[in-house]
């Protein structure tokens, strides 16, 4: 199991479990944390399942890639530097202890 | 190939080959359409694979079988047909869809460049012209306060919008609903239906054929922009044309069959009308809920390339797998209260858009097209009465909707 933590837009925070090999995208369903919306399931289409990561974690996640860049273009809230799709991190043992921030709108 | 047979076969290998239970269901007939959920029950219970002599075709109907084979593209394939024709054995009746009817690698090429013409960041480009429009239509509805909401909302706002995003001219969009209706149609046995539309077909064919040629087109257009991306040498001057078939083909007649049945949610459903004029901001997953529960498109086919066990069953190679869409959407292992419409349901993970490599690729502009109505709707409409006989459509092989729904609007 590893930990990732979901930080409201009004600050509060949620820790979960998270099965390896699934997705932090997954992972928030799973667990019932609000504020991932996931329209299309995982499948790289929608852009509603983003999250802001942790400053901490910034360099320490695979890649964008372009797919997942040009989605990126279409995110509800801001786009920032440290934007991802949650459906695109996998979760590993590695990422135990990820902290990431949940965006005010997915749509 | 009888599956009995197959089950029975002394070589299966140990642990596999589950005897598969044959039922005599046709989900092509229009008893089927009448009322598909007893039939979708059985085949749910009877088994994880089941056989349907009827058409000689396997089938899936539990959302864990459906969402595996949706899932695995190399083994259940696409580039044979998703209907039943196998175009291994048959010659197709058109040209081939090189995304819908492709496998990667042709597809992933195909599929990338539709997606960025769909976008995310198109859809905001687009928002506030599909919510305008859907405004003016319920204003324009409210003044008429009695009307049918298949014909003059279902059909009238994606009509309104989506014809004039892709570009296309003036002239001829009346086709463009019997195209669509063929095409899925097409999907099907040859049944009546099918050979009916086929039989019927050249005038559709002929206007989409010309209608998807560059000149054809609108600049700015989503067929302008499938067009751009052959100059960038993503895909052939060839290609272009036959992308742009696929958004008309798929475009239209599955976002009034969905809106459609929205609709019919709403004003079946009075406590979930109320909740959706309390807090519009549900609009887009009140939509999302009524895809899934009513499924519009409620079955594709899969070809196995390779024999292999799917839920304890063996199945060959070569054979037809009928994903049944809409029972994996009501599938009480995987939803609770599956036959109740709730509009703050989490319903991600549903497959009325289907899922994995060749999950509907204008979800997007779907969900625009629903939201933008729904939420016209919960502010402007006190009241949605259905005031008139509710008529079946029993003129797909694949979607399923109303052909009629008569309904008085109070305004809010």
């Amino acid at each position: 199991m590893t930990t990732i933590t979901f930080i409201h837009p009004d600050n509060r925070s949620e820790s979960v479990d998270a099965e390896d090999d699934t997705s932090v995208m997954l992972a928030a369903l799973t667990h019932g944390v609000d504020g991932i919306v996931a329209e299309c399931g995982g499948n790289a289409v929608c852009a509603t399942c983003h999250v802001y990561i942790h400053e901490a974690w910034a360099g320490k996640l695979d890649p964008v890639s372009d797919d997942e860049d040009t989605l990126l273009d279409g995110t509800a809230s801001e786009r920032l530097p440290n934007s991802r799709l949650s459906c695109q991190i996998k979760i590993t043992p590695a990422l135990d202890g990820l902290v990431v921030r949940l965006p005010e709108r997915q749509s | 190939m009888n599956p009995t047979d197959v089950s029975a076969s002394s070589d299966a290998p140990a642990g596999a080959g589950t005897a598969i239970p044959q039922l005599d269901i046709d989900p092509f007939a229009i008893g089927f359409f009448d009322d598909p959920y007893p039939a979708h029950q059985e085949m749910r219970e009877a088994a994880p694979v089941i056989y349907l002599h009827k058409w000689n075709v396997y089938g899936v109907a539990r959302y864990a079988e459906v969402y595996a084979v949706l899932n695995d593209p190399q083994t259940f394939c696409s580039s044979r047909g998703v209907g039943l024709s196998d175009f291994a054995k048959e010659t197709p009746w058109r040209p081939p869809s090189l995304i819908l009817e492709a496998d990667p690698p042709a597809h992933t090429r195909t599929r990338a460049v539709l997606s960025q013409v769909l976008s995310p960041a198109v859809m905001k480009q687009i928002r506030d012209r599909f919510m305008s429009a859907a405004e003016a239509k319920v204003d324009e509805l409210l003044a008429r306060g009695r009307f049918d909401a298949i014909t003059d909302l279902a059909q009238a706002y994606p009509l309104s919008i989506f014809p004039d995003a892709m570009g296309l001219q003036a002239e001829g969009r009346e086709h463009l609903i019997p195209y669509a209706s063929l095409v899925f149609n097409a999907f099907g046995p040859p049944n009546e239906l099918r050979k009916q539309a086929i039989e019927r077909s050249a005038p559709h064919q002929a206007y989409v054929t010309a209608q998807c040629q560059r000149d054809a087109l609108t600049p700015g257009g989503f067929g302008a922009c499938v067009h751009a991306f052959a100059d960038k040498g993503d895909i052939t001057a060839v290609e272009a044309p036959l992308l742009v078939r696929s958004l008309l083909s798929a475009g239209l007649d599955t976002t009034i069959y969905g809106i459609g049945a929205a609709v019919y949610c709403l004003a079946r459903f009075p406590d979930q009308w109320e909740r959706l004029r309390q807090d519009p901001s549900l609009a887009r997953n009140a939509f999302e809920e009524a895809v899934r529960l009513e499924s519009p498109v409620q079955t594709f086919f899969r070809t196995t390339t390779r024999e292999v066990e799917l839920g304890g069953c063996r199945i060959g190679e070569g054979e037809k797998v009928l994903m049944f869409l809409g029972a994996a959407n009501r599938d009480p292992r995987r939803w609770d209260a599956p036959d109740r419409y709730d509009i703050t349901r989490k319903v991600s993970g549903h497959v009325g858009f289907g899922y994995g490599i060749h999950m509907c690729v204008g979800q997007l502009v779907a969900r625009l097209e629903g939201e933008a109505i729904l939420t016209a709707l919960a502010r402007k409409v006190a009241t949605i009465a259905i005031t008139g006989p509710v008529k079946r459509g029993y003129n797909n092989n694949t979607l399923r909707g109303l052909e009629s729904l008569p309904v008085t609007f109070t305004r809010a």
